[in-house]
């Protein structure tokens, strides 16, 4: 039972926060929606728990049930929240505005959307203090300063003065930190406070929040979806799945000993260092989550487990059964399960031969101006977005483009596809160029030929059209048969090959989930037979359990066409699970390029060094090189001279003088096939020791 | 800033030349001029006589040159005569637009407060009863026309019918001896009233929508009171919005001039557009179009002056 889990926690270490049998509901115009049930948490002073789960599990309403902002719909319906011993459950709207932001703080997703764009900096900041601590005003300030020299912001007073939209992301969720702190709280919720930002950016902030923790002894609710980042951050874990706890333990316990189908499954599906799709591949979780009002009886996760069975799991609620005093898990059935069982081994394709060259592009430059004044002219800025960017694509072959935002991976994307022109440079598409010509110039046979799998599944499909009219639409844009009926006969051959049922053809987007949704892309994709295809981060907007099965389909069809893929992607993990090629790009540079273990494997080019270390990886068996950048990364409008990475680097004071800040490094070709953007020596290059290294296979 | 201003003058000016050379080109067409000479001399003349009357007060020149004409008096100050009063048109012209400065003023005066007000109370607890009761009250003062609230409130107020009696039906001896409560009462909430309800409306969508911000939560789980919440996070948000429609609403509100001013016998500048208009006065009207396309222009630009200094996200581009 829950109950005695939760009792031996306490008897452990009194805890700050003690959260016990906890239900929330959410009252539509028609039902009650069970939010979360039953859920049990304790915090100990100096704690860090994670929260873990896909969206919709709950776990951000356990957050804001603590802070006890529930909206006008949300209601805590039983159970018991009590932090410092008091019951929060209960309290009045008085006494929570004294706890809210004194003692329990809270850290947010998104970091513009959190901070008042009216107001500036300062007065945010001192409001805390003045609430709380009745401060003056030159106190409150002289504190604002202080927590901001704390999160590591240069030049404070300027900071201070700033209005929000006036600072970088980065620069941003540093201040919801600092204002997080600025009453030093017992406790801390941080609720994906790195999602909105990049890879290089959330080291720093997750940094940051460990060292303050540290400092501060402040508690942690750490909620996210990213198992990774978890591990390096909090002491135990949480598990959620469809509103409950499905597992909980110390992290390094779970991770290496998880005792639930969800979380194995979890493990399964996210691309690890060791997972390849040819040897190894990816294991996704079958099905998808569970709506509220349409949860199964018994298990939750019972429908998509492989370890079901029919009478035992469905026959009654699930309760949390203790593994160890610190370990529990809501699975009946663990004692039984091998879980040192590989996964069921299936018939993983080997990597298809790679062909001819299909695309080249050579020396592509992409200027935009911004600030001109059509009617009365202006200075106008010239933004480099793409800046010399020359590479080859090869037939079935997988190319990963890797960088943060303002790369300049976007801009690409567009002008291949034709919605942007080339400023100057080629690109051909067999033995056509198409780098000057517009899309709306380009002819049916060009279109079709390159094709794009987009980010957002949700936006990309017209909520108005059914899923077969849509494809069907497309067909016909690519002049494909010759009657309607034979573009309906391909229309279903093409939901086929996404695996979607054909009945699917008569649905409206708005009944399709996320992934069924991208699989529509996918299909709308591959419609008109393409040679080439853009997929710009086709999984990052999925839940984790769906992301292996989409990318696995999305992978499969392109080897059975022996499509060329561009695989635009900021999350490493997957890149190195099925990418044949990568070429890294930062400030509009490709700074690096080569098969996919050249880039993986020393030498490296420091920009990609300090992104390999950047990644949180999910594995305790893990040990990485700690390499964290300083700053953000400069606007394209105002670009670094000499190289663009050389106001971040860590490597710069091993180029003699001044070198990167003066020159453009050259191309070098470090072995066949791989080239590095950089000034540094060869006898550097050879001494570089691998960021990610594997320390035996963990407890 | 200077530039910025420097470069919206100029093209203020543009817009204003561009738009009096229309109205100067539609009441010089040939069948206005016709009938123009045909009052000016009397309506039984012939055609021929037409002709030589437009040539003899150079009516029969190309309209470019009158127009340039026209413009060179218009930058000396010289607006040409007003036929309908035999006058020159400044003379007529400048006082009776102060007198609907006046009651311009007295309108914003009474207004703009009260519909920010409703609008933020309403706004501040979206779906809330006292919501729907404000929200209720605006849509009905705003779907009420002036020419319909007019009469009502004189039936009501100024009108023995009902006996009140408490304020004047006519406005004519505010205009002449300067406003009273009395006099002056009803011609201002019969605008006022109207524009209260569509300024409210839009300052309740406004703030209803920002208190739905994640910064307003910010601000919430900071600790900060409710009250609090709404005078110092959400209201500078809130009024960045209906700001530009407030500005918009002085040109606007020239419309519902010229129907108050006359129920109301106030003799101002809608009343002055109406006689122009009637009489086929071309020099009133194309003062008066100036005039008009003058507060259009000078709103927006206060509108956009004002927009930037609410929004710290927008900075002039000079």
């Amino acid at each position: 039972m829950s109950a005695s889990v939760n009792s031996i926690a306490t008897s452990v270490d009194e805890p700050l926060l003690a959260i016990e049998d906890l239900s929330i509901s959410f009252s539509t115009r028609v039902v009650e929606i069970p939010a979360v049930m039953s859920f049990s948490a304790t915090i100990a002073p100096g704690e860090a728990l994670g929260l873990v789960g896909e969206s919709g599990c709950g776990k951000s309403t356990v957050a804001l049930a603590i802070m006890r902002d529930l909206g006008k719909t949300g209601r805590i319906t039983g159970g018991s929240i009590r932090f410092k011993g008091r019951e929060l459950t209960n309290m009045s709207e008085a006494e929570l505005r004294r706890i809210r932001g004194s003692e329990i703080a809270m850290i947010y997703q998104e970091p513009m959307a959190s901070l008042n764009p009216a107001m500036k900096i300062a007065r945010q900041l001192m409001e805390v203090p003045m609430i709380h601590a009745g401060a003056s005003a030159a106190h409150a300030y002289a504190q604002a300063l202080r927590v901001v020299e704390a999160v590591r912001l240069p030049d404070p007073k300027r900071i201070l003065a700033s209005y929000p939209h006036q600072l970088s992301g980065g620069q941003q969720q540093r201040i919801v930190i600092a204002m997080a702190l600025m009453s030093k709280p017992a406790l801390l919720i941080l609720d994906e406070p790195t999602t909105a930002l990049d890879v290089t950016v959330e080291a720093g902030i997750v940094q940051l929040v460990k060292d303050l923790g540290r400092e501060f002894g402040t508690s942690m609710l750490f909620i996210s979806h990213n198992l990774g980042l978890v591990l390096e951050t909090c002491d135990r874990i949480c598990v959620m799945y469809s509103g409950e706890a499905v597992e909980t333990g110390p992290i390094v316990e779970v991770f290496d000993e998880m005792r639930h189908p969800y979380t194995q499954g979890l493990f399964r599906s996210i691309p690890l260092p060791g997972t390849d799709k040819a040897l190894r591949p990816l294991v996704a979780i079958p099905g998808n989550f569970p709506l509220p009002y349409e949860r199964p009886p018994g298990c939750n996760f019972g429908p998509r487990c492989s370890y079901f069975v029919a009478g035992r799991c469905d026959a009654a609620d699930i309760p949390m059964a203790p593994v160890s005093p610190t370990h529990a898990t809501r699975c009946i059935r663990w004692p039984e399960i091998d879980w040192a069982a590989p996964p069921p081994a299936k018939a993983g394709g080997a990597r298809a031969p790679i062909g001819d060259v299909v695309l080249s592009v050579d020396n592509l430059r992409k200027y935009y101006e911004v600030g001109a004044n059509a009617l009365v002219g202006g200075d106008a800025r010239v933004v480099k977005a793409n800046e010399s960017v020359s590479f080859e694509a090869r037939e079935a072959e997988t190319l990963a483009i890797v960088g943060e935002s303002g790369c300049g991976k976007s801009t690409l994307a567009k002008v291949l596809l034709g919605l942007e022109t080339a400023t100057a440079g080629e690109i051909r598409l067999g033995n056509q160029e198409i780098g000057q010509r517009a899309i709306e110039r380009r002819d049916t046979r060009t279109v079709a030929s390159i094709q794009m799998v987009f980010q957002n599944p949700f936006d990309t499909l017209n909520p108005s059209h059914s899923i077969g009219g849509q494809i069907v639409r497309v067909l016909e844009k690519f002049r494909f048969g010759a009657s309607q009926a034979e573009r309906e006969a391909r229309m279903l051959e093409l939901l086929d090959l996404v695996k979607l049922p054909r009945a699917f053809a008569r649905r409206m987007p708005r009944q399709l989930s996320g992934g069924q949704k991208q699989r529509i892309g996918i299909a709308r994709a591959f419609a008109g037979a393409p040679k080439v295809v853009v997929a710009d981060e086709p999984v990052s907007a999925l839940d984790v359990s769906v992301q292996a099965a989409v990318t696995e389909l999305l992978t499969d069809i392109q080897r059975d066409k022996r499509t060329t893929m561009l695989f635009i992607s900021h999350d490493l993990g997957i890149v190195r699970y099925l990418a044949d090629r990568v070429m890294v790009m930062y400030l509009g540079h490709v700074v690096e390029i080569g098969a996919c273990d050249q880039v993986f494997e020393p030498p490296y080019h420091p920009y990609t060094e300090a992104l390999l270390s950047a990644v949180p990886i999910a594995d305790t068996s893990i040990e990485k090189e700690e390499i964290l950048l300083e700053g953000d990364i400069p606007s394209a409008v105002d670009p670094p001279p000499g190289c663009p990475f050389q106001t971040r680097c860590p490597r710069k004071r091993q180029v003699p003088g001044d070198l990167c800040e003066r020159e453009l490094p050259p191309f070098v070709e470090l072995a066949p096939g791989h080239k590095v953007k950089c000034h540094l020596s060869a006898e550097v290059f050879a001494s570089m020791q691998p960021v990610i290294r594997l320390v035996g296979t963990g407890a | 800033m200077l530039a910025f201003l420097l470069k919206r003058l100029g093209v203020m000016v543009l817009t204003a030349l561009c738009l009096t050379l229309v109205v100067f080109a539609l009441v010089n067409l040939k069948p206005n001029l016709v009938k123009l000479a045909k009052e000016q001399t009397g309506s039984r003349i012939t055609e021929q006589q037409v002709e030589v009357w437009l040539d003899q007060n150079g009516f029969n020149r190309p309209l470019g040159v009158r127009y340039a004409e026209w413009l060179g008096n218009v930058v000396r100050g010289d607006f040409g005569h007003s036929t309908r009063f035999n006058a020159p048109v400044s003379e007529v012209l400048w006082p009776r637009l102060w007198l609907t400065a006046i009651l311009m003023f007295w309108v914003m005066v009474v207004m703009i407060p009260a519909a920010l007000l409703l609008g933020i109370l309403a706004g501040m607890r979206e779906g809330s009863a006292q919501d729907r009761a404000l929200s209720t009250v605006a849509i009905a003062t705003t779907s009420t026309p002036e020419y319909v609230s007019g009469v009502v409130l004189t039936v009501i107020f100024a009108s023995q019918m009902v006996g009140l009696q408490w304020f004047s039906g006519s406005a004519t001896k505010a205009a002449e001896e300067g406003p009273t409560l009395y006099t002056f009462a009803l011609p201002v909430l019969t605008i006022a009233i109207y524009g209260t309800g569509y300024i409210a409306r839009m300052t309740r969508a406004s703030m209803a929508e920002v208190m739905t911000q994640q910064y307003i939560r910010t601000a919430r789980l900071k600790g900060v009171s409710f009250r609090m919440i709404v005078l110092r996070h959400a209201l500078r948000n809130a009024l960045i919005a209906p700001f530009t429609v407030i500005m918009l609403q002085f040109p606007w509100l020239l419309t519902g001039v010229v129907i108050v001013e006359s129920l109301f016998n106030y003799r101002g500048f809608g009343w002055l557009l109406i006689e122009g208009a009637a009489n086929n006065d071309i020099d009133l009207l194309l003062a008066c179009s100036i005039v008009a396309v003058m507060i259009v222009l000078v709103t927006q630009l206060i509108s956009d002056i004002g927009y930037v200094y609410l929004n710290p996200r927008i900075r002039v581009a000079a």
